[in-house]
């Protein structure tokens, strides 16, 4: 049969596959991509001391105290150090309240600590590390061939110039505009929450590159046209028109027929 | 002249209404222009300031013109464009205030008092428009002739057909179109490039890891004969879940393989591509009217105004490795429409 | 005729010269001093009309530029991040404008912000005609001409908001390709039709361009001037106020006065869309890319008069859509049709129904107060209240973002609303009417509050009320209070049917009322209080003929 004989070309994605479902222990966290061009960082086996430390007194109560996970939190084995240079880094982890989503607000660790962390995680099964700066350089990337790829890929979640959707029951997409070129690389290459996980295959380095130098682009480059609005669309366009073009108006008409003394 | 000038009290016109009566339009007050002709004067300099601010407002614009010429970056057009509007502004709004302000100073602003009529005309104009229709309608003999009128109406009414006939070849009938896209057995399953036309890239099983969502769109599809109509019916999203999570149909078991499955983009509602992926919740959303579809159950519709499933492609993998379609969709795709289950599609 | 010219000492050169050819006098002197009321609420129409104005040049000009052609190329243009993109020649055509032409994008900007104050103020215009009352007999038919300038409007910036071919109107057209083809029976061919077969196809464009710039613009000029004909043959309407009655009209005479504000009113609504345009981004149709049937944005919204038709869809439920013998009966979208079938007649329904539930077929030059006529207004409330919810709807996904809700509890929430929005819309307007009457009563029976304590010779301690002069007063007392007309038998001594639902509907509607004070209740009034209110006595109210007796009225 076709789809057998499919299978048996690939026996990795099976034996993967069966890793996966060993390790994980909770239902539909699982974050797990192969990432092939990212090479491992390295970290001293200081790093992965010092993560651990910080891992069990910061993270241990949702992610277990090996990162196994538990009904609070996903598994974080195979995620990888760029997940949690990504989740730690933009202050979405530690989660500050249950929510729909994880909520971006100010990093509770420093660089080097984040780091420690990442080392740990990064200790406890193989995912993607940390992007190389090459891969972060705007300048080198092509902004429109990112700009179709993010229409294509992106826009329907995060809005044609990044400035952010509403997913279903309370999530969304973030607003892109002041996310760090890493950041940006990291969500592609990790796909944290319920963004979909843009491996190498799909995405290639260099088109993340392309991606990233887009949303560049579209976030620091002015509007020709003037004051964006929110960069949001019809919608803040017809308000725009009813509740300053229509006020002015009336503002105007006022004037005209008030007697003059 | 119908109407006449007002003075406070105007006489016999004055109502009474529920035992109060009309007091009449209040008396008016001078302004303050028509009584001091100083003022009279700073009104008349201001007037004549906002015309010459107009001026410079269209000099301003035509100066703008050259002066802030596009270079091609985006900040010396947004430049450009901010002081164009402004000196149109000028030119227009200063004159707009120059006027307003003339009126409201130096013109008289007593009230006038105009009479209504009846909007029908006098009895005796309603008599002579009856008397011209009826000795018109005796001088043609419209009455009397009515094999003649009858005629006359029909021509008339069927004369705009050839025009309606015309209009046929706005476009083809639809035929058979809404039931085939490119998908057929042995197809490939292609990344969409977005923009810039490249290559076509062929995605593998191996690639579409647990958590990824691939747009895709079928190979050689630039090579067809309307390539934007054959995407708006055979674009594709490409998903892998945890073969455990899938809830696989009786009958749709061998569409997938190991947790892959491939849906059409288009929404059932009315079209939009639904291109959404939670990729943990598994659901699919429609931007534009908030359809949401579960991939784990066939993309049945849990939420929104759409009704029908996504249509699911049936995927295979060919000797090299690639994901390849095994047939065309099974059901048209799309939005519904009334001969939608008139046929089948070529799967 | 002309011998009276030639004769004239007062016309000489061009003067004459148009006179002996044109015969221009009747006309100035039909219209030069025509009288027009002057209130802001009164130029909104005005607002309208020069927006209307500012479209028809700057689109003039966009059509210098603009080629509605979808052949497929390769953009080379100076917007780098399009560089090498394939797309239409008609978004490429668009581009240049906005990078290319100087002022083009000033021109672009300026016609699309144009295109929404057109139908912001046309909106405003209809509610202001219709919460008072202004399309009333003699008025109808310009009340319908009206409506049907808001069709056409619709259908102006439908159209013109898809030739750029971009990816938002692209899918805003394959919206309107699944409206269509969800019609029973006939939809896949009107589809097929319109779209010279499938979509998008590469004729839509260029259809769109010829109803753009010459059907629908063709149409609406002639609806304009009718519209305006008739507001010359109607004369103007004007608010209750002292000296204003059904048979006179007061106000500014067209030469010089209203010519001159009007004419000032024109230029400085062209400056305000100048600076708009000027400094606010609008469509920015390089950001949304060519249209490309698989990308989508998120918060993909139509212009805002095209919303509520949007917010509809998205309100309705897909179980709605059932089959019958096979045929799918697509109700939860081509109803998104009925639903602005429904609006529209209902609006051109209304003066008419509105006749005959009251009975009252005369003339009306004098607006109502909207507080005056609280059914009327309570379902313009309703009716605005229910519009409202369909437009909210459209911009669900943004009202969750920025509120930080579920999408689907704001969609819940909008569903439930689009069934008791207006029903409470009714309540609540009617009682705040009827308080609002109450308190014109109180304020004509009782005075205003001075705030002054005075202490009578007694010790009592009593605030003094200020009399309202009689101005206020007769804009507060002199309108009807329509009671329901009980049913009447016909001419044959039967009570029909249509009656007796007539007698229902009437009972609902004005069953609850506040009249006018009357002069015998103020007369009362002041004679309980006596001393009370300052100026109370009959003798100390200034304004001829007010001790008189009622006259029989």
């Amino acid at each position: 049969m076709k789809l057998l004989s499919a299978r048996r070309r690939h026996p990795m994605a099976l034996v993967v596959l069966l890793l996966v479902g060993l390790l994980l222990t909770g239902g539909a966290y699982a974050l797990f991509t192969s990432n092939s061009s990212a090479k491992a960082q390295e970290y001293s086996s200081d790093d992965v001391a010092q993560g651990q430390k910080l891992f069990v007194a910061n993270c241990a109560t949702c992610h277990g105290m090996s990162g196994q996970g538990t009904e609070n939190g996903p598994s974080l084995v195979g995620v990888g150090a760029s997940s949690v240079d990504f989740q730690v880094g933009t202050g979405r982890m530690p989660l500050q309240m249950s929510g729909p989503q994880g909520q971006v607000k100010k990093q509770q660790f420093n660089q080097d600590q984040i780091d420690q962390l990442a080392a740990y995680v990064a200790s406890m099964g193989p995912g993607p590390s940390v992007p190389e700066g090459d891969y972060l350089d705007a300048s080198k990337g092509d902004p429109a061939k990112g700009g179709g790829l993010f229409r294509t890929n992106c826009a329907m979640c995060h809005n044609v110039v990044g400035a952010g959707g509403a997913l279903t029951r309370g999530k969304y997409a973030p607003n892109l505009q002041n996310v760090s070129e890493k950041h940006l690389y990291e969500a592609m290459q990790t796909g944290p929450q319920n963004m979909p996980i843009f491996n190498d295959a799909n995405l290639t380095p260099e088109q993340k590159r392309d991606v990233i130098a887009y949303v560049r682009n579209a976030s620091e480059e002015p509007s020709p046209g003037g004051f964006k609005l929110g960069a949001l669309g019809p919608v803040a366009e017809g308000l725009f028109i009813w509740f300053f073009g229509l006020a002015a108006v009336i503002g105007i008409t006022v004037w005209l027929t008030a007697r003059s003394k | 002249m119908t109407s006449k000038d007002h003075d406070g009290a105007a006489g016999g016109t004055l109502d009474t209404v529920n035992g109060f009566t009309d007091p009449g339009l209040p008396e008016h007050k001078p302004r303050i222009t028509d009584v001091e002709p100083a003022a009279a004067k700073v009104a008349e300099r201001q007037v004549a300031a906002w015309f010459i601010l107009s001026m410079i407002g269209t000099i301003w614009f035509i100066v703008s013109y050259f002066l802030f010429a596009p270079d091609g970056s985006l900040g010396r057009l947004r430049l450009q464009n901010a002081m164009l509007g402004i000196g149109a502004a000028i030119a227009l709004g200063s004159v707009g205030i120059g006027i307003i302000l003339w009126a409201k100073t130096l013109i008289t602003d007593a009230e006038v008092t105009e009479d209504r009529h009846s909007i029908a005309g006098s009895a005796e104009d309603q008599a002579i428009a009856l008397e011209i229709l009826n000795q018109a309608k005796e001088e043609s003999g419209i009455a009397r002739r009515p094999l003649l009128r009858n005629l006359l109406i029909a021509a008339v009414a069927i004369a705009p057909l050839p025009a309606v006939l015309v209009l046929r070849d706005l476009g083809p009938l639809p035929g058979d179109a809404l039931f085939r896209t490119l998908w057929k057995q042995g197809v490939r399953l292609c990344q969409d490039p977005g923009g810039v036309p490249e290559e076509d890239r062929p995605i593998k099983l191996a690639d579409v890891t647990i958590g990824s969502a691939f747009h895709v769109i079928p190979e050689k599809l630039r090579e067809s004969e309307d390539p934007l109509n054959e995407k708006a019916k055979a674009a594709v999203l490409l998903m892998r879940i945890r073969p455990e999570e899938l809830n696989i149909e009786p009958g749709r078991e061998n569409w997938s393989i190991d947790g892959v499955v491939a849906y059409s983009k288009i929404c059932t509602h009315v079209g939009c591509p639904v291109a959404l992926y939670e990729h943990q919740t598994h659901h699919l959303l429609c931007p534009c009217h908030q359809s949401t579809f579960d991939v784990t159950n066939h993309c049945k519709v849990i939420f929104g105004p759409a009704k029908r499933p996504l249509p699911q492609l049936p995927i295979a993998v060919d000797s090299e490795g690639y994901l390849v379609a095994q047939s065309d969709f099974h059901e048209p795709v799309g939005p519904t429409f009334w001969e939608i289950h008139t046929r089948s599609t070529d799967a | 005729m002309s011998n009276t010219v030639t004769d004239s000492k007062f016309l000489t050169g061009s003067a004459r010269f148009v006179e002996s050819r044109t015969g221009a006098s009747a006309a100035v002197k039909e219209f030069g001093r025509k009288i027009f009321p002057a209130h802001w609420s009164f130029m909104l129409g005005e607002v309208a009309l020069y927006s209307f104005i500012v479209l028809l040049l700057s689109g003039t000009f966009l059509t210098l530029w603009f080629k509605p052609a979808m052949g497929e190329m390769h953009y080379e243009g100076s917007f780098a991040p399009l560089r090498g993109v394939e797309m239409s020649e008609a978004y490429a055509s668009t581009l240049n404008i906005s990078f290319e032409i100087r002022g083009g994008l000033f021109l672009r900007q300026l016609h699309h912000w144009a295109a929404l104050l057109f139908m912001a103020a046309l909106s405003l215009h209809a509610l202001r005609i219709f919460f008072t009352g202004a399309y009333r007999k003699p008025r109808e038919l310009n009340w319908i001409v009206g409506v049907a300038l808001i069709a056409m409007g619709m259908a102006a910036g439908f159209t013109g908001y898809s030739l750029p071919d971009d990816l938002l109107s692209g899918n805003g057209l394959r919206i309107i390709d699944g409206l269509l083809k969800s019609i029973p029976l006939v939809g896949t061919y009107v589809s097929f039709f319109l779209f010279g077969g499938e979509f998008p196809g590469t004729d839509i464009v260029s259809r769109l361009y010829t109803m753009h710039i010459m059907l629908v613009p063709a149409v609406l000029i002639a609806l304009i001037g009718v519209h305006l004909m008739f507001v010359v043959i109607h004369k103007h309407t004007q608010w209750p106020g002292a000296g204003h009655t059904e048979k006179n009209v007061v106000g500014e005479p067209v030469l010089p006065t209203f010519a001159a504000k009007g004419g000032g009113f024109l230029f400085m609504i062209f400056s305000l869309l100048c600076l708009i345009a000027g400094l606010f981004t609008i469509n920015p149709i390089w950001n949304y890319g060519p249209y490309d049937p698989s990308p989508v944005s998120a918060g993909t919204q139509p212009d805002w008069y095209i919303g509520w038709m949007d917010g509809f869809l998205r309100l309705m439920p897909g179980w709605l859509e059932f089959y019958i013998a096979g045929y799918p009966i697509s109700f939860n979208i081509f109803s998104a049709l009925l639903v602005a079938a429904v609006l529209f007649g209902a609006m051109i329904a209304w003066p008419f129904f509105e006749a005959w539930l009251t009975g009252d077929h005369r003339d009306h030059n004098i607006l109502e107060r909207p507080r005056n006529n609280p059914t009327r207004t309570a379902v313009g409330v309703a009716a605005t209240v229910w519009y409202l919810v369909m437009w909210a709807a459209a911009s669900g996904d943004l009202i969750a973002v920025f509120f930080h809700m579920s999408l689907n509890d704001v969609t819940y929430v909008l569903r439930t609303l689009f069934f008791l929005g207006p029903i409470l819309g009714y309540i609540v307007t009617r009682r705040v009417c009827l308080g609002l009457q109450r308190k014109d009563r109180e304020l004509v029976l009782h005075g205003i509050e001075s705030g002054q304590i005075i202490r009578l010779p007694h010790g009592e301690y009593q605030e003094r009320h200020i009399a309202v002069d009689p101005h206020a007063r007769w804009k507060l007392t002199a309108f009807e209070s329509p009671a329901p007309v009980p049913a009447r038998a016909n001419a044959k001594g039967v009570v029909p049917r249509s009656e007796r639902v007539r007698a229902k509907f009437a009972q609902f509607f004005f069953e609850n009322r506040v009249e006018p004070v009357t002069k015998d209740e103020l007369d009362a009034a002041h004679h309980d209080h006596h001393g009370e209110v300052e100026g109370g006595h009959d003798a100390e109210l200034a304004g001829a003929g007010h001790g008189e007796l009622p006259k029989g009225h």
